[in-house]
């Protein structure tokens, strides 16, 4: 299509975080468009491990700590809602996950960093320390090079494709979705923006960027800047399996389906999300050292994609100081804060401002000057 | 449906589910069964519905079989080794410690 439309929010990115954001506000009654890029785009929503994450979350950070709480605690009846809109299951199970340590350094180090770590934060969390045999209670297949792990019955996963998919299909009722749209550009114009695109221009009261590491390039637009960096992950699958994986293990779990999902690699390789046979070799040595049956199960895929990662690991939440109502939203953990963006941050979106609580979550925290 | 376009002597003979397959040693597996009227190479592990080869070219993963007690080889990438035996994959395998 040519020519313009309309719309009072324009939302730029059809990714996880976009389409929570654009579902929460067709939820509320706005009148939104989202704007989708394509396959040529990264895709951080397409490329993950689906974890619903909270343990060692906002390490340094409490309110980062204490936002991740609560939106995996707002998990289920988020995902009850969204099952029953959209038709479709979105897996999600929370019975808890493991981070296993391979020595005890590891171990001891991360005790205290989560012991730190609630004493710091208001949501509570618990977390339980374990040696190798109090793992094998729970879970006999694990191996003997694990010293031991923290537990957290907060930990859980969901699938990433299907949650994506069940957010766009009920925005759609309400929403205009618009694949294959890149956004060119995004300009302030007179009250609100306009956004043009190959397939025609729109004008928009308001508009959030959630493009991922796409808003690098569209926040200098209105004002804003967005300190995000790629960090790749490479990850491999395995054929489908009989269910036998009943926990996560922090960079392992088993799907609904069957695979065993794994991967934990952290690249700084600027925007190449190619798979390297040295990192995917160590990967699997990881995988069998933490659970031994693992050597007998094929890998029948692996991928490459990118982290969308700030300074401080911590989402970014502002508003543009020169042109209001221009929104910036980028986070490393769409999946686990779902339910925040499609909830509360929506709402306040909706209203044409963040509220007083998402400030912690400002910019402006990486422009002090260091003392 | 399938047929040799250059028929020639069966050298070789396997076992799919209890019955005997003649065929070629060294032929594509896949290609033996299709030959052979099977359709249903495995039922799938989410609803059981029976699946069969679909791009005969390692990529759809829908020609699963067991092949002498290995789970989830693809038929099409398998060539036949008389006396093998080949059944079809029930669902998810199971792993075994």
């Amino acid at each position: 299509m040519a020519g313009e439309s309309t719309t009072e929010f324009a939302v730029i990115g059809g990714g996880i975080v976009g389409a929570s954001v654009a579902y929460g506000l067709a939820s509320s009654g706005k009148k939104a468009t989202l704007f989708d890029e394509g396959d040529v785009a990264f895709r951080a929503a397409r490329g993950n491990l689906g974890n619903v994450w909270v343990q060692g979350k906002g390490a340094g950070g409490p309110a980062y700590a204490d936002l991740t709480r609560q939106a995996a605690k707002d998990w289920n009846e988020f995902a009850l809602k969204l099952e029953s809109e959209s038709g479709i299951d979105l897996h999600f199970r929370r019975l808890g996950a493991f981070f296993f340590c391979f020595s005890d350094t590891e171990l001891e180090r991360r005790t205290r960093m989560l012991s730190d770590l609630e004493a710091s934060a208001t949501v509570r969390s618990h977390v339980e320390v374990m040696d190798n045999a109090g793992i094998r209670k729970m879970l006999p297949e694990v191996g003997k090079a694990v010293v031991g792990a923290t537990f957290c019955s907060d930990d859980g996963a969901t699938n990433p494709f299907h949650l994506l998919r069940a957010l766009i299909a009920v925005f759609r009722r309400s929403g205009d979705y618009r694949a294959h749209h890149a956004v060119e550009s995004v300009s302030p114009d007179g009250a609100g923006f306009r956004i043009k695109t190959a397939k025609g221009e729109w004008t928009a009261d308001r508009v959030i960027l959630a493009a991922g590491l796409g808003n690098r390039l569209l926040a200098p637009f209105l004002g804003l800047s967005a300190p995000v960096r790629p960090v790749r992950g490479q990850i491999l699958v395995t054929e489908k399996l009989n269910p036998f994986l009943r926990y996560g293990i922090s960079f392992i779990r088993q799907t609904v389906e069957g695979g065993v999902i794994f991967g934990e690699s952290s690249e700084e390789t600027g925007l190449d999300d190619r798979t390297t046979t040295d990192v995917l070799r160590t990967t699997a040595q990881r995988a069998v050292a933490a659970l031994p049956l693992l050597a007998r199960a094929r890998a029948v895929r692996s991928w490459g994609a990118l982290r969308v990662m700030s300074p401080d690991g911590m989402p970014i939440y502002t508003e543009s100081a020169k042109y209001p109502g221009a929104f910036l939203v980028t986070v490393h953990s769409g999946v686990t804060l779902a339910p925040f963006h499609a909830g509360p941050l929506a709402a306040a979106l909706s209203e044409g401002r963040l509220a007083p609580a998402h400030h912690a979550f400002s910019p402006d925290r990486f422009s002090v000057p260091a003392s | 449906m399938f047929q040799l376009l250059d028929p020639g002597e069966f050298d070789a003979a396997f076992d799919f589910e209890g019955r005997t397959i003649s065929a070629f040693e060294g032929e594509n597996l896949a290609a033996a069964l299709l030959r052979a009227g099977v359709r249903a190479f495995r039922q799938t592990p989410r609803s059981g519905a029976a699946r069969g080869p679909y791009c005969m070219m390692g990529v759809c993963f829908e020609c699963l079989v067991t092949v002498d007690g290995e789970p989830n080889r693809q038929a099409c990438l398998e060539t036949v080794r008389s006396g093998m035996i080949v059944e079809a994959q029930a669902g998810s395998a199971e792993i075994i410690q």
